[in-house]
């Protein structure tokens, strides 16, 4: 997503692009001689690339073809296997708790009819040149890569079957590989794996047409939901790797004092103190904070010393006067009624369909409402952490990275080195949830290991540096009005969403929503209604705007299933049967049609949006949750539907509201409709943590400035739900999808988008009052 | 100079004796099971067992462990098979994995203490735990699990 949303600002913006980054003109992998086609191209040659072509015409790359060095299948870039037969995978996309280390080995081992137990993972590090795109995000490592891992697989078996048949002196045709051997039917001989991995190793990799996938009707891993986690073994021990955890020889430990508001630097520094600490070595000048800061560090000062203590009490001794910058008076309870009042005008046309003026001034009834969703901050439990040593013209970095390849880039940049004296190791990442896509911290102790002549760094983020200094969930005002027919169904809808960009920390501020921001749940709204504009009022970004997993679709879907329950409660039906009449029938809509032009990068074709598919995995809530049952007083049931990721959720959600306002929430079901699932098991395990992350921000998570200042500074003031507050019954309904042909869907994000407003709508069921405001804390009481 | 126990082997210290015991065992030790996650005791992902008792290491100052027997989730069990760490596999708890072990060892305190605990007693004793992950309910079940399994002692330090 880094990549091309880069360039979606770049292009927003009108700014020329000054980052050079590799690209490839070629966007098929191309076995052996990777590099022969490699061409350098900046972002600016890229868009340049792009002009007088139709916006079809740019467009007609999708999924991982439309992705920066898009997908490589060299079975020997993947798969190797020793001697006593153990087979390795190397897995490209970087690991935060999805299990996709688990997944992408479990796709390979069984189109390789490899033993899961002799099946291992390594970490490929960021090198997208070699192994095709590596940005973890934007749910979409198994919607991009299963088909390319499935041959990886099956051609890593059809090598070793040819191994084994020259070995016998048999055709090939009357060798099968089975659970790690080869067997040869006729003959009774068989030989495992390893015995003919040497051999198989020298072969040419055979011709793409010739590698035949398996019957998906004999995977022995896929699909079954049976594989444990590959590193389980290794986190109950304590043994896993995270970048916290590196440690090399003769390492220094850093923490950085950054400017406290976005785009600020220092007036001045006294370090007197900060140097009479005992085990700190030096403090060194960080340069930085630029606005748009990118992924590039915010600057500061940085304290290394010969541990993490005392590093934290050299940078407590600091004393530093800061220049604030001209962010020095962002508050964020002024900024939402600059949000508001933008909401209450006009705004740039994102969609428009019928006649929404003239229907608005027909209708019977109208109805409208504002929402309003804070900043949020990721806040995974591993803060951003990373080892960097750079000496003798090299950078050799350790990070918990979702984007090893933007990490390697930006350290190029900074450390002014080429391609390959830039290495970027990726280890296990303690959560990500979007903050780890940005690899300003992995620049930073590069810094720290350059300032101290080379010896590696660990650079630590305290829990306060991720709070204060975050990419944050941006901060909205949703803006709805419909025109009522009648019966109370909307024959008008307008809706204005007003929210900082991410746009804005790659370019000067573009102020309004970028089409992937747009397509996530606002442009691409499938309600069966026929007049609709949909308005972008301008909003600009006073803290650095950064995904969150799930991103726009949550402030878009809180309001939107919000509002529909409104609607419905004014028209005095029930919720459910007004939502499913308003998605109306089972039927494709081609999102380029109803002006989403993004897609989430997929081909509108292949990927239509399918409102039958939107209104099963409502069903599937309803039932499970028993939906319509009698409830008791201060109780209540809410639903919401939403798609995105190219997948289809829903949540009922079942609450308690006590006289003071506590909402206790007793459970959630939950439905997912993604497709084809390569691991089921751990769709299911990412469902359940999206329902506890969603009710996380609906019912407490905000991050407030004033001054400047983010004002949370650790778990006290950020609360996130801890167990006592999740509910006891998280049941999640998995869709059954016919057969491994037809398009994945991601499964990382698009849990968490209708958890909050299905929380809202059960809120009001409960109590009778309206929550428009996230965190919901203690709006709403029974009394 | 500091004298304290980690997972059996004798140890001593001579910095200074306010660092916390977080810091003292990962980058000093070079045990890095036990996790930063907030320097405040306010997410266990630091949790540790001192004098058997689970404590937080990230506020624990080292000399406040003289003369005791510090447990980390190396220590745990010889083999990682304590009935916990078993129950985590088993029901495949982890996600990103970070605050696993702090919530392991919290978890492996709590059956020392309550050997069939409630969900109310497992809430009340696991809530100074955060998973951002959310892996709540699969805790809550491999508690549970854990708890039914044969007490038996397989050389596991609790």
């Amino acid at each position: 997503m880094i990549h091309e949303l880069k360039m979606m600002a770049e292009r927003e913006s009108g700014a020329a692009a000054s980052t050079p980054i590799l690209a490839n003109a070629s966007r098929r992998g191309v076995l052996g001689g990777l590099g022969a086609l490699v061409l350098a191209l900046s972002f600016s040659d890229r868009a340049r690339a792009d002009e007088g072509q139709t916006e079809e015409q740019k467009a007609k790359k999708f999924g991982a073809d439309g992705m920066p060095h898009g997908w490589r299948d060299d079975p020997k870039i993947f798969v190797a296997i020793a001697k006593d037969g153990t087979v390795t995978v190397t897995n490209h996309r970087s690991d935060m708790g999805q299990g996709v280390r688990t997944s992408v080995a479990l796709v390979v081992a069984d189109e390789l009819e490899a033993d899961w137990a002799k099946v291992k993972v390594t970490q490929a590090y960021g090198d997208e040149e070699r192994f095709g795109n590596q940005d973890t995000d934007g749910s979409r490592s198994l919607r991009h890569f299963f088909p390319h891992f499935r041959h990886v697989g099956a051609a890593a078996r059809l090598m070793l079957v040819q191994a084994a048949a020259k070995q016998w002196g048999v055709p090939a045709s009357e060798v099968r590989a089975e659970n790690h051997q080869l067997v040869h039917a006729k003959s009774g001989k068989t030989l495992g794996y390893g015995d003919v991995a040497e051999a198989a190793a020298e072969l040419p990799v055979p011709a793409r047409e010739s590698v035949k996938l398996k019957d998906p009707k004999a995977f022995r891993y896929i699909g079954t939901g049976k594989i444990g986690l590959i590193d389980n073994h290794d986190i109950s021990t304590g043994k896993a790797v995270y970048g916290a955890d590196i440690k090399l020889d003769g390492m220094l430990y850093a923490v950085i004092a950054r400017p406290p508001v976005y785009g600020g630097k220092i007036k001045s520094v006294d370090d007197s103190e900060t140097l009479k600490v005992a085990g700190v070595v030096k403090t060194v000048r960080i340069e930085g904070g630029e606005i748009p800061s990118e992924f590039m560090p915010l600057g500061g000062v940085a304290v290394i010393a010969k541990n993490t203590w005392a590093a934290m009490k050299g940078r407590d001794a600091l004393k530093i006067t800061w220049d604030d910058g001209p962010n020095a008076s962002y508050d964020t309870d002024a900024f939402r009624k600059e949000l508001e009042a933008a909401a209450r005008q006009p705004g740039k046309v994102v969609r428009n369909q019928g006649d929404v003026d003239g229907a608005m001034a027909k209708a019977k009834a109208r109805h409208e409402a504002e929402y309003f969703v804070p900043h949020l901050a990721q806040a995974p439990m591993e803060p951003p952490a990373a080892v960097a040593r750079v000496k003798d013209g090299q950078c050799e970095a350790w990070a918990c990275t979702q984007g090893p390849q933007a990490a390697h880039d930006r350290l190029m940049k900074r450390l002014n080195l080429p391609a390959d004296k830039v290495r970027v190791n990726v280890t296990l990442l303690g959560g990500g949830f979007g903050r780890k896509s940005k690899p300003d911290y992995v620049v930073e102790a590069a810094l720290c290991s350059q300032a101290v002549d080379g010896a590696p760094v660990k650079l630590t983020w305290t829990r306060e540096d991720d709070l204060h200094h975050g990419y944050y969930h941006t901060i909205s005002v949703e803006r709805i009005e419909a025109g009522l027919d009648e019966k109370g169904m909307p024959v008008a809808w307008l809706h204005r969403s007003v929210a900082p960009t991410i746009g804005s920390i790659f370019a000067p501020d573009p102020k309004h929503e970028l089409p992937f921001e747009l397509g996530m749940g606002l442009v691409n709204n499938p309600l069966n209604i026929k007049n609709i504009r949909l308005e972008n009022p301008a909003a600009p970004a006073h803290v650095r705007i950064g995904w969150f997993r799930s991103v726009s679709n949550i402030p878009h879907a809180f309001a939107i299933q919000s509002f529909v329950a409104e609607l419905a409660h004014k028209a005095g039906r029930d919720p459910k049967e007004y939502l499913l009449e308003l998605i109306g029938p089972a039927r494709k809509i081609d999102p380029v049609e109803i002006g989403d032009v993004w897609n989430y990068g997929e081909d509108p074709k292949r990927y239509p949006i399918e409102t039958g598919r939107l209104r099963r995995v409502i069903e599937a809530v309803a039932d499970g949750a028993k939906w319509g049952r009698k409830m008791e007083k201060g109780r209540g049931l809410g639903i919401a539907g939403h798609y995105s990721f190219v997948t289809y959720t829903a949540a009922a959600a079942e609450v308690e509201v006590d006289a003071k306002g506590e909402v206790k929430v007793n459970a959630i079901d939950i439905a997912v409709d993604c497709g084809p699932q390569v691991n089921p098991e751990r769709i299911r395990s990412q469902m359940e943590g999206a329902v506890i992350m969603g009710m996380g921000l609906a019912l407490t998570s905000e991050i407030t400035f004033k001054e400047g200042r983010a004002q949370q500074n650790n778990f006290d003031g950020y609360e996130i739900v801890r167990i006592d507050a999740a509910p006891k019954e998280v049941r999640v309904h998995i869709i059954p999808s016919s057969g491994y042909d037809g398009p994945l869907g991601g499964v990382g994000e698009p849990g968490v988008p209708p958890i909050a407003p299905a929380i809202a709508n059960a809120v009001f069921a409960a109590t009778g009052r309206r929550v428009r405001q996230l965190p919901i804390r203690a709006q709403a009481t029974s009394a | 100079m500091i004298k304290l126990t980690v997972n059996g082997a004798p140890r001593s210290f001579d910095g200074d004796p306010d660092m916390p015991l977080l810091w003292y065992l990962r980058d000093e030790l070079g045990l890095v099971g036990s996790k930063f996650g907030c320097g405040a005791a306010l997410c266990g992902a630091c949790t540790i067992h001192l004098g058997g008792t689970a404590a937080r290491s990230c506020v624990t100052p080292v000399s406040a462990a003289e003369g005791q027997e510090v447990v980390t989730i190396e220590g745990l069990s010889p083999d990682g098979n304590h009935p916990v760490q078993a129950a985590w596999r088993d029901l495949n708890v982890a996600q990103c994995g970070y605050c696993q072990c702090g919530q392991i060892m919290q978890a492996a305190a709590l059956l020392k203490d309550t050997p069939k605990p409630s969900d109310q007693q497992i809430d009340e004793a696991m809530s100074g735990n955060i998973c951002r992950c959310g892996t709540y309910p699969r805790i809550r079940a491999a508690i549970h699990q854990a708890a039914g399994q044969a007490p038996a002692n397989k050389g596991e330090r609790l």
